[in-house]
């Protein structure tokens, strides 16, 4: 049961933010670029100097050596980055391979060379990696930017069930309002470095909620419909 | 026995320089300025170091030496901070490299002057000044080209190195494989001179002093000395540098900080 809470938190243009994400939420960030969301998921990881606090678990972030702290609080970066030969080096302690199987990977991809290994694919990996530490809060910066729609919906799914399972907290920075309806409970925009409430016109977004359906039913492979929901 | 030079064998060398100089002009490389410039720079440069040396041998006093050590350790402070692209900013980029021949060179030169040669006193110019010079000038370019190392490395892998503390790794263990490729390159050359040495090249201590009449199995003796105490204040001193640098890039909460690199201009 742990909630990411935010408090007065500034980083460079950004903030001063207050925000609660709940254990077992997910919260949805957009923004124009350079508004600040990597900003804002980099300081709440404490990857930049900020004022402020955000606090796990009514937890102070000083409080906690830095690394424990980003092993609970954990950024997926938009652009994974990969510093052994191997992908598999980069898993401290494997990969469960149904996790694999459920992204469209096959449990050989832990022996493949990460320089052949397509973007979508180190994509998925990245994810996976930081999944496997069980982090309470995931900071997930664009996770399907360069996937195609079978992936992304088996990115969402996966991403759903940990939730779930974990009772963790997301804070998902997407640029595709459709899917921000897909996954979140509670959407926001970063704008002039304040976050903005979305969802007012809730009915306008059920109506394009429900073509979105209609077109997932009909473009996607069955069995992923209505992950997110 | 040495056989003096007068002004005029100088002078006769010095040709060499014009000669060069001329030819520069002529072929219109650019250079010819600069030649003359740094020729005359060496002259000047080394006549005085000949006056103070000959000034300190004379009043042989502890201070002296002191002095004269520590003015050629800021001088060589200063020259790896002016060889880096990317330098520590304020204090550190100076301190640094200084703090690290500080405790390198100059233990390695007292070790070797206490221990090894056993000059009374222990800080006989004669010995502990081109002692330390030697060490000195050789350490110098071991911790320069590893800080350099680590600090380009650093910036150029920072993404990388931020998704691995993002992964909740510290940052000893983020930082390691790029320590370590900037100690190793910072201790390579002394490695490679090692090696060559007596085959390829002949070191230059060994040559003068077999110049000066010295019988050469002593200068041979002399210069393997001189090679381990550089082979051993290169690296110690490297490791030291490199460390302190790899630790100042990070701050308390191990957020890599390249905003405490400045880009030299130069």
């Amino acid at each position: 049961m742990s909630a990411l809470v935010l408090h007065q938190l500034r980083t460079r243009h950004v903030g001063p933010i207050e925000l609660t994400v709940a254990a077992g939420e997910c919260v949805c960030l957009r923004g124009a670029s350079g508004s600040g969301k990597s900003l804002l998921l980099r300081a709440i990881a404490d990857l930049d100097p900020h004022a402020g606090e955000a606090l796990l678990d009514e937890r102070p972030c000083a409080s906690m050596p830095a690394p424990a702290w980003r092993r609970q609080v954990a950024l997926v970066m938009a652009e994974g980055q990969w510093w052994a030969e191997t992908v598999g080096a980069h898993f401290a302690d494997g990969c469960a391979p149904d996790w694999l199987e459920r992204l469209g990977l096959p449990a050989a991809a832990l022996d493949w060379e990460v320089a052949r290994c397509s973007t979508g694919e180190r994509q998925r990996l990245a994810l996976l990696r930081t999944l496997m530490r069980q982090p309470a809060v995931l900071l997930l910066d664009e996770p399907t930017g360069n996937l195609d729609t079978e992936s992304t919906a088996r990115v969402e799914a996966l991403l759903d069930d940990y939730r779930r399972e974990h009772d963790a907290a997301l804070l998902w920075v997407s640029h595709d309002p459709r899917q921000a309806a897909r996954v979140a409970q509670r959407r926001f925009v970063l704008e002039d470095g304040q976050l903005v409430a979305e969802g007012e016109g809730e009915s306008e977004r059920a109506g394009e909620r429900d073509k979105l359906a209609a077109d997932e039913s009909r473009d996607k492979a069955p069995g992923v419909e209505g992950c997110a929901w | 026995m040495v056989i003096e030079l007068s002004v005029l064998d100088l002078s006769l060398a010095a040709l060499l320089i014009l000669a060069l100089a001329g030819l520069s002009l002529r072929l219109g490389l650019g250079i010819e300025q600069r030649l003359v410039l740094s020729a005359a720079r060496t002259t000047i440069q080394l006549l005085l170091i000949g006056l103070v040396l000959k000034l300190l041998f004379d009043n042989v006093h502890f201070l002296w030496v002191a002095a004269m050590a520590a003015i050629m350790i800021s001088a060589a402070g200063r020259e790896v901070m002016a060889r880096q692209k990317r330098r520590f900013a304020g204090w550190w980029g100076f301190g640094l490299g200084t703090l690290s021949m500080f405790v390198s060179s100059f233990t390695v030169t007292v070790l070797a002057l206490v221990a090894v040669i056993g000059t009374t006193p222990w800080y006989a110019p004669q010995y502990a000044i081109p002692l330390l010079g030697m060490v000195l000038g050789n350490t110098m370019n071991g911790i320069a080209l590893g800080l350099d190392r680590l600090t380009q490395d650093a910036a150029a892998r920072r993404s990388m190195l931020e998704a691995r503390l993002a992964l909740g790794q510290d940052w000893n263990e983020t930082i390691a494989d790029t320590r370590r490729e900037a100690i190793r390159v910072g201790m390579i050359p002394i490695i490679n001179a090692m090696a060559a040495a007596g085959i390829v090249s002949l070191p230059g201590m060994m040559t003068g002093q077999i110049l000066a009449g010295t019988p050469p199995v002593e200068a041979v003796k002399y210069q393997i000395l001189v090679m381990f105490l550089i082979a051993g204040g290169t690296g110690f001193g490297t490791v030291v540098a490199v460390s302190l640098g790899a630790r100042r890039l990070f701050d308390k909460r191990q957020r890599l900080r390249l905003d405490r690199l400045r880009a030299s201009a130069g």
